[in-house]
């Protein structure tokens, strides 16, 4: 790779280190990379682990913020280092520590398996009790634009575990489903076409569940994606409350095909192309 | 396969006392957290130092050491810490009861959050919080009287 170090300015990134096989806990180590405008956080811990440290360790996959592993602490900031320019947040130095909340595999590599063991555990899918119908689909399920806008927010989350990171609630309670899994719950609860709600309430409305939230709304601030876990959970919150009262608005998932076309296509749709596989 | 060792980075009690880059919700929710304890800790002296009359013991009869000027400011962080708990916690149930957040909308850079949607909610609390405390200053220095 040829470099252009013209126009650059140093900056020194002040990594966390942490060798499970030589080190009693992290440490923290010290590099100087030349800056260019336009140059993100990955960039720079690319730059260090070609030029100055090949035994640095991060994960990272995408590079355009859609894949959600570089999640990371910046300047004491969870966020992405694929999303985060350098000159954006630091003049000349830069923290770099991996995301709090989890254990640490290696230098910034978190452990994620807590928060998708979490996330697993309350079910992430459309529950249905029409078997038939989920295995063997003949058609498809009827959803107005309005009640899709009901969870749509929540659809984005892209699992990257900022929120978890930055959540002080989950900072003191390891068993807190943190904001994550319990935005995820509210997408599905919202879903027209789930009946599994019922079942994620046992889970969500338990001692380490929705209530444990006192909207410090930070998972809010840090999510790249705009997803909003708070929001997300103060409405399960209600949800919660009112299913408990027996207040509940009775809720069926909506049958298949219902609707305008009542399964016909409409005229202006046009044909699928043809198959190519 | 051998067991993998792990460092544990979860922050304990710095992840919710550390204010650190963080939003003024987050400050919000570390003082309701604070003035809670705190009015928590002056329940308990309340009940000890009421529980002393079982004993003909009478400590808040003038000239005793609970009228003195430590005991008054303690108490008007007291008051202080009530007004703030008050109308922060009358903000969270509206909140918490998802009335103050608003509906899910598309999300578009930059994006607009719940938290802008309550922040003026907290403004408001914070203001008659901060009324509330004016007038019992006043209560407290004795003015008008």
């Amino acid at each position: 790779m040829t470099e252009n170090t013209n126009n650059s300015r140093p900056i020194t990134f002040h990594v966390t280190r942490y060798n499970p096989e030589s080190d009693r806990k992290p440490y923290i180590k010290s590099y100087t990379v030349p800056v260019r405008a336009g140059m993100t956080v990955l960039d720079g811990l690319h730059y260090i682990k070609e030029n100055l440290d090949p035994t640095l360790a991060w994960r990272f996959s995408c590079r355009m913020g859609v894949c959600g592993s570089c999640g990371m602490l910046l300047n004491g900031h969870p966020t992405l280092a694929c999303n985060t320019q350098i000159l954006h947040i630091a003049d000349t130095d830069l923290t770099v520590g991996p995301l709090p909340n989890f254990e640490i595999i290696r230098d910034l590599v978190p452990d994620l398996m807590t928060m998708f063991e979490k996330h697993r555990s309350i079910n992430p899918h459309i529950v249905r009790t029409d078997e038939k119908e989920l295995n063997t689909p003949e058609g498809e399920f009827y959803q107005t634009p309005e009640q899709l806008e009901k969870f749509l927010q929540f659809t984005y989350c892209i699992k990257c575990g900022c929120c978890m990171g930055a959540c002080p609630t989950l900072a003191t309670d390891v068993h807190y489903l943190g904001p994550m899994p319990l935005a995820a719950a509210e997408r599905y609860d919202n879903d027209s076409r789930d009946d599994g709600w019922r079942d994620r309430h046992q889970l969500t409305g338990s001692a380490h569940g929705a209530f444990r939230c006192h909207y410090a709304g930070e998972c809010s601030r840090v999510c790249p994606k705009g997803v909003d876990p708070a929001r997300a959970i103060q409405h399960l919150k209600r949800q919660l409350v009112l299913d408990y009262l027996h207040l509940a608005r009775k809720k069926k998932p909506c049958a298949m095909l219902h609707g305008p076309g009542e399964g016909k296509l409409l005229a202006n749709i046009p044909a699928a192309p043809a198959k190519t596989v | 396969m051998a067991e993998m060792k792990r460092h544990d980075n979860r922050l304990g009690l710095w992840g919710w006392l550390g204010g650190g880059r963080w939003g003024v919700e987050r400050h919000a929710y570390i003082l309701h957290r604070l003035t809670g304890l705190a009015i928590l800790l002056y329940f308990l002296m309340h009940i000890v130092v009421t529980s002393l009359r079982a004993s003909g013991k009478y400590m808040w009869i003038e000239g005793h050491v609970l009228h003195q000027p430590v005991f008054r400011f303690g108490e008007y962080l007291v008051f202080a810490a009530f007004a703030y708990h008050a109308f922060n916690g009358i903000r969270l149930v509206l909140v918490e009861l998802g009335l103050a957040v608003g509906k899910p909308i598309e999300p578009i850079y930059p994006y607009k959050t719940s938290l802008n949607v309550q922040r003026p909610l907290l403004i408001s609390m914070m203001v008659l919080a901060g009324i509330f405390l004016l007038l019992g200053s006043f209560e407290f220095l004795g003015v008008g009287k």
